[in-house]
């Protein structure tokens, strides 16, 4: 059994939100890019231009991203091999005060949703998701999410037998209704099947995805998605054009037989996230 | 692209000259303010308070700012989603506020109560918190510090681009 070290968890959740509030992830950075050089509209043309030269005042000033540092969301993915020295979540959770306090990152987290909405003001507690692999290693993902664009969530439990297109349907009239809300271009996350929970949290894992859908069904349905977004006009930061969403991922699971929930995770343009692998 | 510079306090016929779809800096004074600033100075009018600041034609601009570092009057600072601030909108405009910045869409309400006050409203560049961090000159809390990100902040300002969403004459560029 291996055994990771206090010190190594707590340096590599320090790292890692530095990164993602500070530094633009390459792919996120090249997908504003490529939307730039293709826009024709010339203020949604401009929006964009000033959203990469935000990215390199970022992280070259050392400036977060957005002034929304988000909530801290943690996916670990714990190998049955392996032991952590201490409480995991005590030590992300104190790695992440202490972080947000050095590094003058906002804390947006209050204490209770409806009778003490008063700022913890450390962006704890941190919401930490964990799956048991195979093997001896743990990785790490930390992800920054927002609060506008968290606010436009969605989840609809369809029926069964809903044709494929209504879905399409409902997802492109999400987006088109968010407009300018979630801060688009969007990188959209999309969680099908499982139960709700289940089906929302594929939603946020599915928005990390790098790589279209290894499935060649699921891959067409997340183009012919991405396309009919891209229709709607809504463009970068809402003033129109042709760039509403940068991409689109799917994450499926198996459901029961009465169900078929589908959850959209809208990410704003900031997709803000690093991982690692102790 | 073309842009219209404006400074603070705004002219009147500068902002009457404001169509949806427009360009424009700001160079000046702006003040911030979000959620709950905004719920208090309901308060503070419902119980007829003395206000932090004097609205009279001011620029108010829906922003919670990450803490400034050393060495800078503020941290990053771009614009938070205006529509949680629309039950708010006509309190502010009957204390004389004229412009407000932000993101995202206004309730028809809002707009029509926009042309009723001859106000205008913008959106900033959501997401573009460290770029915005440049247009920020110096910045001091004038209320509200108690709330953390979400203080009063009035903020100097210099060439802080935004584009005018919803116009006085009932123009939107969201439509």
């Amino acid at each position: 059994m291996r055994t990771i070290s206090h010190e190594e968890l707590y340096t590599a959740i320090s790292n890692l939100v530095v990164q993602a509030n500070f530094n633009l992830p390459d792919h996120v950075y090249q997908a504003l890019s490529t939307m730039h050089s293709s826009e024709k509209k010339p203020l949604a043309k401009e929006t964009l231009h000033i959203l990469l030269q935000n990215a390199t005042i970022a992280a070259t000033k050392h400036i977060p991203l957005c002034q929304d540092c988000g909530s801290v969301i943690v996916f670990l993915q714990i190998g049955t091999g392996v032991t952590i020295d201490g409480n995991p979540e005590e030590i992300i959770n104190t790695a992440v005060a202490d972080t947000y306090r050095s590094h003058y990152l906002r804390p947006s987290i209050v204490k209770d949703p409806l009778f003490d909405r008063t700022n913890t003001g450390t962006n704890t507690p941190v919401f930490i998701h964990t799956d048991i692999v195979e093997g001896d290693s743990l990785a790490i993902t930390v992800y920054i999410k927002g609060g506008g664009s968290e606010n436009m969530s969605s989840l609809r439990m369809f029926t069964p037998t809903a044709d494929i297109e209504q879905i399409i349907g409902y997802i492109v009239a999400t987006v088109k209704q968010a407009g300018p809300n979630p801060c688009p271009p969007l990188f959209l996350g999309i969680g099908i099947g499982g139960t709700a929970d289940v089906a929302m949290l594929n939603a946020k894992k599915a928005v990390l995805q790098k790589e279209p859908h290894p499935n060649e069904e699921y891959r067409r349905l997340e183009e012919v998605i991405l396309q009919r977004c891209n229709t709607t006009g809504v463009g970068p930061l809402g003033f129109g054009g042709n760039n509403t969403v940068a991409t689109v991922r799917i994450k499926e699971a198996p459901t029961h037989i009465a169900t078929l929930p589908v959850a959209l995770n809208l990410n704003c343009h900031s997709l803000r996230y690093r991982s690692t692998i102790l | 692209m073309k842009t219209i510079d404006l400074h603070t306090p705004i002219p009147e016929h500068d902002l009457q000259q404001l169509k949806a779809g427009d360009f424009i800096t700001i160079s000046g004074t702006i003040y911030t303010a979000r959620d709950k600033a905004h719920k208090k100075i309901a308060e503070l009018v419902a119980q007829q308070k003395p206000l932090p600041i004097d609205f009279t034609n001011a620029v108010i601009y829906y922003a919670g700012p990450s803490p400034a570092p050393p060495g800078m009057p503020i941290g990053a600072i771009g614009p938070t989603t205006s529509y949680r601030m629309d039950a708010y909108t006509e309190a502010m405009l009957s204390l004389g506020v004229r412009m407000f910045i932000g993101k995202g869409s206004r309730s028809s309400e809002v707009k029509k109560l926009l042309v009723n006050y001859n106000a205008v409203y913008c959106s900033s560049f959501g997401g573009a918190a460290a770029y915005l961090n440049q247009c920020v000159v110096d910045a001091q809390i004038v209320a509200f510090e108690e709330f953390g990100p979400e203080a009063m902040y009035k903020l100097t300002v210099e060439k802080f681009p935004v584009i005018v969403i919803n116009d006085m004459y009932g123009g939107d560029l969201y439509a």
